[in-house]
């Protein structure tokens, strides 16, 4: 991207197949003689299966198999995985009806297969299972007392400078937070369809955010050469997180595949999507945060307890956003975990960040308003000018940037220092923030360019597109650097046999397959001006010298000199004079070891009201900033900063799966009862992009965008009701019945 | 939508006529077989059921989708969006809780928008039903196609067609009169991904623009 360039805000480049409907996700793929498996679950917690009857199952109209523990024999690696010090989980993954020990509620234990949909539905309801029940963990706050320290990396306790100082501060709080689990619920169901070549070859069409990762899983469970596996992923229908791994049901999909030798298409009902494929864990922290009277933080500590699965240990980085975000000397954190009987959590969208930025953003506020201090002044009065827990410099960082711009855009100084003071006829008006932060990651990812004489240049690379819009990013730097228009590229993407590309995840694709691109094109027009030096070509005789990339122009319509515009060839022309049929480069690009701090960071600013007789909260304004680096697709990105909104004001206010702890099962696992936002509860939310390139990450200076959307979104909303209300709650989501009774 | 002649309609008529006939048939000899269950349980222990069921369970639908008549046989207990996807080869629909709680499965039937998951099929006999798939006229985009992709109303592009679908139905009904009504008469279609904004811009600018949709 050159400087000061305003860029382009190109259309998602696959917005056409969206809208038509010719975009093909997992389970819309159609292979011919497929039939239809499903999954039963169990119906305890926890226990063993003493048997089961599938006879009425088998007997039914065009059941082709019926798997379970009793008559299927366990994979050649089922116990691949068991690796604790490998994320995203420790312990042995779960393989369905390779033990007949029941962990949680509705794990599978029998997959059915039949010739058609509507059969496979009646047969499944038609298996039966006995179990030796035992007794189930399922509520954290129950459980708290049997909570460990977990053994990744970055999870051992934590101490800058004196343990838990903020005790002896002038002015101190010391609050818990809680929040309940949080589930992904894409739109698009957990679905694969699954075909086998013999017994050693098998394609896949499923819901993952990294084709490679799967295809590893799946050639691990199998034992298979990884060049025998196959998986294709070209769209999915979000995941924000839950496509982050193999699932079991990607496994038994698989297997039972291989066991009909048919193709098979398994598609999870929406209630197994709250049981059986991740979720963000409920956490309980606590958080003390002490100042000196005129706001200097002098101590911070932050302690959280999440949930993890009876069977693995699935960790994310709830207190680590506390030890680099404000410049504080004393800096504690602990990290806990406990093991209960429910399926083991995933990363969801701005994962542990997300979580302790709650805590911790709604600390900030709590602190400033016991100082009668603006939260806005109070963060800046303890920014932290390089990153306090690592001492390294920031790679960039424009968080007051942010902090400003928001500022002006919501109308900030209309707020009330004093809470509840602010009324608009039978409404109580109310201002809040909250900071984000996230690591800005390059991972490495190869991209193949291949520059066609029609001027065409199809770029190929195995990452897909969940809906952040990658292939538009891709599109964008390309065209930028080609001077092609973004109709002339073409993205090849999201299956194995690409150029292996990285996990959609931890918002590291634009610096990863961004910078890829950037550097295939850069060595693409060097290959290209090396070629237009040699003797005879109309570049070499108009100048004699060796030609260099920024020595010619390159646009739609071919090359030209750039001392001399009339010296130009078609892309055809210059190919054939070549003797070549395109111009083809592989490049692999990775980020280096840097003695700099890299994150990106987001300000979220909302304005609400609050009916004070019914609880009603109607959020009136959001305004998202931030600090990303340099914003390759604006379109697409200020779609994406919309998206984290959204799902911000969900954990907020609305999101909260309900275990029922006498039977350890969610009583709300559908969407009529588990509420996400709806059109309705969505207002105008303007994004504002800092937009300033980070000199260290890669060369075109992008930052992550994805995370920090959302992190700092929920104590935004949590701070806002404060200000109306002057209720301070600390446990989300923040519905009427809390408002009304504090 | 209608591209079908008057001879075609009269043809169509007799054909729903042989279909409520067939329907009464099998349903007096699934009756027959009620009423005498010892010989019909001796049947399903022979396995005999699984022959019988071939039979049985299916029934002939007519109906019209994107224009192309279809003389079907079904399942009475198949939705109308399973019968689009698996059956007649259009994933441009799409299942998202198989409740009628998200509104993926969103298509038109006779003009108006209804939840396909919530629809037997069978009971969408002798009408017209427009999928995703159905509303481009060849190369060129309908209005609301156009305008999602203006102000980009997705992102992921699952809940899509679904959005679509209702947002064309939503200017129909007369429920886009301002900002605020399209997001009521639009909550009944979960996005995920958050795209709810553009959504609403996508629906009034089309609304603006006065197209008879």
């Amino acid at each position: 991207m050159e400087k000061d360039k305003a860029p382009d805000r190109i259309d998602r480049v696959d917005a056409r197949a969206k809208v038509t409907g010719t975009a093909s996700y997992a389970a819309d793929h159609k292979i011919q003689n497929t039939v239809y498996g499903l999954l039963v679950g169990s119906t305890v917690a926890k226990g063993r299966i003493k048997s089961i009857d599938t006879k009425a199952a088998e007997k039914a109209s065009g059941v082709l198999a019926v798997l379970t523990y009793f008559n299927t024999p366990k994979l050649p690696g089922y116990t691949t995985g068991k690796d604790p010090s490998k994320p995203p989980t420790g312990g042995q993954p779960l393989r369905f009806f390779a033990t007949n020990e029941i962990f949680y509620y509705d794990q599978a234990i029998a997959l059915v297969v039949a010739d058609t949909y509507e059969r496979v539905l009646h047969a499944a309801k038609l298996v039966k299972a006995q179990y030796e029940k035992a007794t189930h963990k399922t509520s954290l706050e129950d459980n708290l007392a049997t909570a460990k320290v977990p053994t990744g990396p970055r999870q051992e306790d934590y101490t800058r400078g004196e343990a838990d100082s903020y005790k002896n501060a002038p002015v101190k709080i010391e609050q818990e937070y809680y929040h309940p689990v949080e589930v992904h619920n894409p739109m698009e169901l957990g679905s694969i369809v699954a075909f086998w070549e013999g017994a050693e070859k098998v394609t896949v069409y499923t819901k993952t955010q990294g084709v490679q990762a799967t295809q590893k899983s799946i050639s691990d469970a199998f034992k298979l050469p990884l060049g025998n596996v196959t998986v294709h992923a070209r769209h999915i229908g979000g995941a924000f997180g839950m496509g982050l791994r193999t699932w079991p049901y990607e496994i038994a999909a698989v297997m039972a595949a291989k066991k009909v030798g048919k193709p098979l298409k398994l598609v999870l009902h929406r209630e197994q999507m709250f049981t059986n494929v991740g979720y963000r864990p409920a956490t309980k922290q606590k958080i003390g945060l002490g100042a000196t009277a005129d706001g200097k933080l002098i101590g911070l500590t932050h302690e959280a307890t999440g949930n993890t699965s009876a069977y693995e240990e699935f960790t994310e980085a709830t207190v680590n956003i506390s030890r680099f975000m404000y410049a504080c000397p004393n800096v504690t954190t602990r990290y806990r975990l406990v093991p209960l009987n429910v399926c083991t959590p995933i990363w969801m969208r701005g994962p542990g960040e997300a979580t302790g930025a709650f805590a911790l953003e709604s600390a900030m506020d709590e602190l400033a308003h016991a100082l009668k201090l603006d939260p806005v002044e109070f963060r800046v009065r303890n920014h932290a000018d390089s990153d306090p827990e690592k001492n390294l410099p920031w790679s960039s960082k424009y968080l007051k940037e942010c902090y400003e711009m928001g500022a002006e855009r919501i109308g900030w100084k209309n707020r009330k220092l004093q809470p509840r003071t602010n009324q608009d006829g039978d409404w109580l008006v109310g201002y809040g923030m909250g900071a984000g932060s996230f690591g800005a990651m390059r991972w490495v990812a190869s991209v193949k360019g291949i520059l066609q004489p029609e001027g065409k240049l199809r770029l190929q690379c195995s990452v897909n597109d969940m809906g952040p819009g990658t292939a538009t990013m891709m599109t964008a730097v390309a065209a930028d650097i080609m001077g092609l228009p973004p109709g002339r590229i073409i993205i090849e993407m999201g299956s194995t046999g690409l150029p292996p590309g990285p996990m959609q995840g931890g918002s590291n694709v634009t610096a990863t397959v961004g910078s890829a691109v950037h550097d295939v094109c850069f060595a693409m027009k060097e290959q290209i001006a090396a070629l237009a030096s040699k003797a005879g070509s109309v570049f070499s005789k108009a100048n004699s010298q060796q030609l260099k990339a920024e020595d010619l122009l390159f646009s739609e319509n071919g090359l030209s000199l750039k001392s001399d515009t009339s010296v130009r060839l078609s892309y055809s022309e210059f190919f054939k004079q070549n003797g070549l049929p395109a111009v083809e480069v592989t490049k692999e690009s990775k980020g280096t070891e840097q003695p700099y701090s890299s994150y990106s960071f987001s300000v979220h600013f909302v304005k609400l009201r609050v009916h004070p007789a019914t609880g009603r909260i109607k959020i009136d304004h959001v305004v998202s900033c931030a600090d990303a680096g340099t914003i390759v697709s604006p379109k697409t990105s200020e779609s994406q900063m919309i998206g984290g909104a959204v799902g911000g004001i969900g954990m907020a206010l609305m999101e909260d799966m309900v275990i029922d702890q006498r039977f350890g099962r969610p009583i709300n696992n559908n969407l009529a009862d588990y509420h996400v936002p709806v059109n309705a509860d969505i207002p105008t939310v303007d994004v504002l992009f800092v937009n300033k390139k980070d000199p260290i990450i890669g060369p075109m200076g992008s930052k992550g965008l994805g995370e920090i959307a959302l992190v700092g979104v929920a104590p935004a909303i949590a701070n806002a009701v404060f200000n109306a209300t002057g209720k301070r709650l600390r446990e989300l989501p923040i519905t009427r019945d809390k408002l009304l009774e504090v | 939508m209608a591209k079908k002649g008057s001879g075609q309609n009269q043809a169509e008529e007799n054909y729903l006529n042989e279909s409520r006939r067939n329907f009464f048939k099998q349903s007096s000899l699934l009756t027959a077989l009620a009423v005498t269950p010892p010989a019909f349980l001796k049947a399903a222990e022979e396995g005999l059921d699984e022959k019988a069921a071939g039979y049985f369970e299916k029934m002939p639908l007519a109906i019209q989708i994107n224009g192309v008549n279809h003389d079907l046989s079904v399942e009475p207990r198949t939705t109308l969006l399973d019968l689009i996807r698996e059956q007649l080869a259009l994933p441009g629909t799409k299942k998202g809780c198989d409740h009628g709680q998200c509104g993926a499965c969103t298509v038109h039937v006779n003009g108006n928008r209804v939840l396909s998951c919530l629809t037997l099929a069978v009971t969408a006999e002798g009408k017209k039903v427009t999928t995703i798939e159905g509303l481009a006229d060849g190369e060129k985009l309908h209005p609301m196609q156009e305008a999602f992709i203006k102000y980009d109303g997705f992102q992921c592009g699952y809940c899509t067609p679904g959005q679509i679908m209702s947002g064309i139905a939503c200017i129909r009904e007369g429920h886009a009169n301002s900002d605020d009504e399209i997001r009521e008469y639009m909550s009944g279609n979960i996005c995920r991904c958050g795209a709810y904004p553009n959504i609403v811009k996508a629906i009034a600018d089309v609304k603006k623009g006065g197209q008879t949709l």
